[in-house]
């Protein structure tokens, strides 16, 4: 080897002064050790922590989708539709991707989606105690923007999805509104429950038979397990539980009565209750005014939401079940009862009524005084009939209030019928010891007199004394009201709560009769309900003019708010009643404006009983029914052929 | 004296290694790609890798000392190419890279680093004494720092960042003293600020992400969580051949690329993670073995220059599959899609069998 054999261009090759072979070796093992570095790296993540992250990337691929239930139908006695579903999308938060949800990725959806972003933040954070597989419902019945958002969106937001749904629907709006109730989505408390199995989002009935029923209507959710890409796209499917959907509840209300008895109310503020008394079948419940439960099905605006609480008539309210009132001279049938069975005075007892009379020093008034007459001589049978005050305020003096209240509590009030409805309030019969528990004081003599006539601290809810009055007229044989059929219900594994056989309290013929006949009089003989009287038909009934604040106040203020309750209950026929009516129309003035709705209703009942056969009670009668009128379609042209 | 430089004298295993590295990554890009719209380009990748390993054995017939004599035009052009391609070059996903040659695009930058090897390695061959000098900082500073300045500007940082090694690698053959390296990593913590300022938006993210891998699991680190997830979950023996879930669905981005080695973990476990480590390691100790036995000092630095960018961007990338580095656009060389990449890798290889074909000639 010469030195600088090569040279060229400016470039000399000198004889190498070779650098040290460490040097070399240095960068030998640095890189080896660098090399055995990274391996202990991936060894770190593919063996030591390999279950880790292939859970991780399961949640990556596999997304749980709940596959939502329909919730049962809720039909009418005849099978006719009041609570339905239809499908839609809602709108859904996936929480299994390792992603976390910065406040400005949260705001982004809000805008997207048009809801509160605060609200949103609020959700998202309730639901962190949950399960990552478990979705988060985040809008309901979403607008086809909404749709169009989270499909145009799949690469910002993957953690969005969409799940068809079953939308509730009430087809029939506002009629039997608060008596159907309405769904909504489940509250927290509901959710944190133990023992809950709801999850946040889950629709489930927030009132009236959609609440009570609830456990029959909602079905199980099903879940679909499939493949999705990183922008959230399905891939493919692994398993699929399906949903269980929920079971039809078939109500003894008859939609054809209920049609009749809302329309009969009208526009005025108030209930109508109609019951079997013999069965405690509800054929009919109406409360205004009403609502469309429609609104709740999808999510509420807060106009509409803040309207419907804060509006004074309280159309949420079912007031069939929750309005407390005095019920004025109804009440009467009660008073008469304990006077008749406890024999402190016989049907013939007379007195003279000359408008108004003095007890305990003080002057009670007829209703009558202010024609300035009074009913002139009555007996019993006439003070019902013309609703003579002065004939009652005598009884109650006679009585006293521990017998009036002992009877009207073993008559059906001051205490919840047991109806299945969410909400029902017991209404109130007053007595020494309730005011000596609530006020601290003495029973004064004069509330006697008040609550003898149905004045006072007395108060029944509509259903309460339809449901006093039909136990009343059946002999002392109270049923217990009810919605949905008993036989439906056992089928479906609910029981009832209070075995009617409780409920009995007979009452003597003699008196049953009495007060049979002198309510049929308040009809047929030119009594107060004479407007319910009806050419061929046997109905029978009492009225009640119930004062909310005193004559004087009321003269006074001439407020719409303080005019008097107007009440009517009615039932047909006089001698073993089937159909039992009560309405309220809260500040109707007289009860003559109440009296025509019961007789209407009680009219379409027996138009509807004379038009065809009666209606099937059972479902199994309905089956065969069914089977039976199919066969004779088939055959009868053929046999009339022949 | 002389003898004869024979073609069975070259040095087949080096070849060997590359193309057996090369023939893997194939493998993983048509797993990673068969069932999306990329699904032809794996056909692309064996063209270049065949045109690469055939222009490698050309390359080694040449002796390298030709080469080094060109160095001045080599450079020369290679820099009119990196400020013309910054003038005239086409904008093709938000950088200037690539040159569109008949259908083909071409990445300048991968060649610079070819030239920066050859330009490094020309420098201190010619260079005497045993310790370099300031004036060695600054002439080669100027030399590599102008492309490197210029790639950053496409911008190409990861590239740019992979010429550093070769010039540190240089240095240090050449001998430095310990004073010169304390001034420099001073000099360096000072301009750390500075270059702060001119990191992109979403470069500045990178690192932040690397610092704190939790605070944004969707953005920036999603790209290294997923990455991590993929590599994890593969477990020891791996999904199996293109039953990568996280790579097929999309979560591991560009998995037949930068993220190739991730895909692979995926699929074919800490098995298939030792295999390729291996013969990456195989491969650079056997070019640091040339460096040691090579003829002359300018073959040794050619080899070393090359290992070192080869180590740099294999170490880089591998690592920051796993957090232990910033996420960088350093392909995987021989492994990651990228014609340019490959071929001039290849060609690397062809320097290095030539260097290494003639340790005895002189």
């Amino acid at each position: 080897m010469g030195s600088g054999t090569c040279k060229t261009m400016g470039f000399r090759f000198p004889e190498d002064e070779r650098f040290p072979a460490w040097k070399i070796t240095f960068l030998q093992y640095l890189v080896a050790g660098s090399f055995f570095f990274l391996l202990f790296g991936y060894w770190r993540l593919q063996i030591a922590h390999h279950r880790e992250y292939l859970e991780q990337a399961e949640r990556n691929r596999i997304r749980n989708l709940p596959v939502i239930a329909p919730r049962g139908r809720i039909l009418d006695r005849e099978g006719r539709v009041l609570a339905d579903n239809f499908p839609a999308f809602s709108v859904l938060l996936m929480r299994e991707s390792p992603s976390a949800l910065t406040s400005e990725r949260v705001g982004g959806i809000a805008r997207g989606l048009d809801l509160d972003p605060g609200e949103l933040e609020r959700q998202i954070a309730r639901a962190e105690k949950l399960p990552r597989f478990q979705p988060v419902i985040l809008k309901q019945s979403a607008a086809l923007e909404d749709i169009a958002f989270v499909e145009s969106h799949r690469v910002e937001y993957p953690e969005l999805d969409l799940l068809q749904v079953q939308q509730r629907s009430y087809p029939k709006q506002k009629i039997a509104a608060a008596m159907l109730g309405y769904v909504g989505e489940v509250s927290g408390e509901m959710v944190a429950k133990r023992g809950s199995h709801y999850r946040p989002g889950d629709v489930v009935g927030q009132s009236g038979i959609e609440r009570t029923y609830d456990s029959i209507l909602e079905g199980r959710d099903g879940m679909r397990r499939v493949i999705v890409d990183s922008r959230g796209q399905e891939m493919g499917s692994m398993t699929t539980i399906n949903a269980l959907p929920g079971d039809d509840l078939r109500l003894t209300i008859d939609l054809d009565l209920q049609m009749v008895a809302e329309a009969a109310l009208g526009d005025q503020s108030g209930a109508v209750v109609a019951l079997d008394p013999a069965t405690g079948e509800v054929l009919a419940m109406v409360s205004h005014p009403s609502f469309d439960p429609n609104d709740f099905a999808r999510r509420m605006d807060a106009a509409t939401w803040e309207q419907l609480t804060s509006d004074p008539q309280k159309p949420l309210m079912n007031k069939a079940i929750q309005a407390q009132l005095a019920p004025g001279s109804v009440f009467k049938i009660i008073t008469g009862a304990a006077a008749l069975e406890t024999g402190t005075i016989k049907p013939s007892y007379t007195l003279q009524c000359s408008g108004l009379v003095n007890i305990y020093g003080h002057t009670y008034h007829d209703w009558v005084w202010n024609k300035g007459h009074g009913h002139g001589t009555v007996d019993f049978h006439g003070a019902i009939v013309h609703s003579c005050d002065v004939y009652f305020y005598t009884l109650g003096k006679l009585l006293g209030i521990e017998k009036i209240a002992y009877f009207a509590r073993r008559l059906g009030l001051g205490a919840r019928t047991g109806i299945d409805l969410p909400g029902e309030d017991s209404g109130l019969v007053p007595s020494p010891s309730w005011v000596k528990r609530v006020f601290k004081r003495q029973w004064y003599a004069g509330e006697t007199i008040s609550v003898a006539i149905g004045q006072g601290a007395v108060a029944v809810t509509p259903l309460q004394i339809a449901y006093a009055i039909g136990g009343i007229v059946s002999g002392g044989d109270f049923r217990q009201p009810h919605l949905a059929f008993r036989d439906q219900l056992r089928v479906l594994g609910v029981k009832p709560e209070k075995e009617d056989e409780e409920r009995r309290f007979p009452l003597s013929d003699e008196t049953v009769e009495a007060l049979s006949r002198a309510m049929w009089g308040v009809v047929n003989e030119g009594g107060t309900g004479a407007a319910a009287y009806e050419p061929g038909l046997d109905i029978a009934g009492k009225t009640g003019t119930a004062q909310v604040v005193s004559v004087e106040l009321q003269q006074a203020a001439k407020k719409h708010e303080y005019r008097n309750n107007a009440w009517f209950v009615g039932y047909s026929p006089s001698a073993k009643p089937e159909i039992v009516v009560a309405a309220l129309v809260m500040q109707g003035d007289h009860s003559t404006v109440a009296v025509p709705i019961a007789r209407d209703v009680i009219k379409a009942y027996f138009d509807k009983k004379a038009a065809r056969r009666p209606p099937p009670n059972q479902l199994q009668t309905q089956i065969r029914v069914m089977s039976e009128a199919r066969e004779p379609l088939l055959s009868s042209p053929e046999r009339e052929a022949r | 004296m002389k003898r004869t430089v024979r073609f069975r004298d070259s040095d087949w295993t080096l070849l060997a290694l590359g193309v057996a590295i090369a023939a893997i990554g194939i493998a993983e890009i048509y797993s990673a790609t068969a069932h999306t719209p990329l699904a032809g380009q794996v056909n692309r990748q064996v063209w270049w890798v065949l045109l690469g390993a055939v222009l490698a054995i050309v390359v080694s017939q040449l002796d390298y000392h030709r080469i080094l004599e060109l160095i001045p035009w080599i450079y020369g052009g290679c820099l009119l190419a990196l400020a013309g391609l910054l003038v005239l070059g086409p904008t093709i996903a938000g950088a200037k890279r690539w040159i569109p040659i008949g259908g083909l695009t071409f990445q300048v930058s991968e060649m610079a680093k070819l030239v920066i090897i050859l330009t490094v390695a020309a420098y201190f061959a010619d260079r005497q004494g045993k310790f370099v000098t300031w004036r060695d900082y600054l002439k080669l500073g100027a030399l590599v720092g102008l492309p490197a300045v210029l790639v950053a500007m496409e911008p190409d940082l990861g590239t740019a960042l992979t010429f550093f090694p070769i010039v540190a690698a240089g240095f240090f053959l050449a001998g430095i003293r310990p004073r010169q390296v304390a001034v420099l990593a001073l000099l360096g913590a000072m301009l750390l600020p500075v270059g702060w300022h001119f990191l992109k938006p979403y470069q500045r993210e990178r690192l932040v992400s690397y610092v704190h891998p939790a605070q944004d699991t969707q953005g920036s680190s999603y790209q290294g969580t997923q990455a991590k997830i993929a590599i994890g979950s593969g477990g020891f023996w791996g999904k199996g051949f293109a039953s990568g879930t996280q790579s097929r669905l999309g979560f591991v981005p560009v998995s037949h690329a930068d993220f190739i080695f991730a895909a692979f973990a995926e699929e074919q476990g800490f098995v298939g993670t030792l295999i390729v480590l291996l013969l990456y390691l195989a491969l650079l100790l056997r070019l640091l073995d040339g460096a040691q036995t090579a003829g002359d000092r300018a073959g040794s630095y050619l080899l070393v220059g090359f290992a070192a960018v080869l180590f740099f961007q294999v170490a880089v990338n591998v690592g920051m599959m796993i957090g232990f580095f910033p996420i960088t656009g350093i392909p995987l060389p021989l492994m990651s899609q990228g014609g340019s990449s490959a071929l001039f890798t290849f060609l690397g290889l062809g320097l290095a069998m030539s260097v290494s074909m003639r340790r005895f000639v002189n």
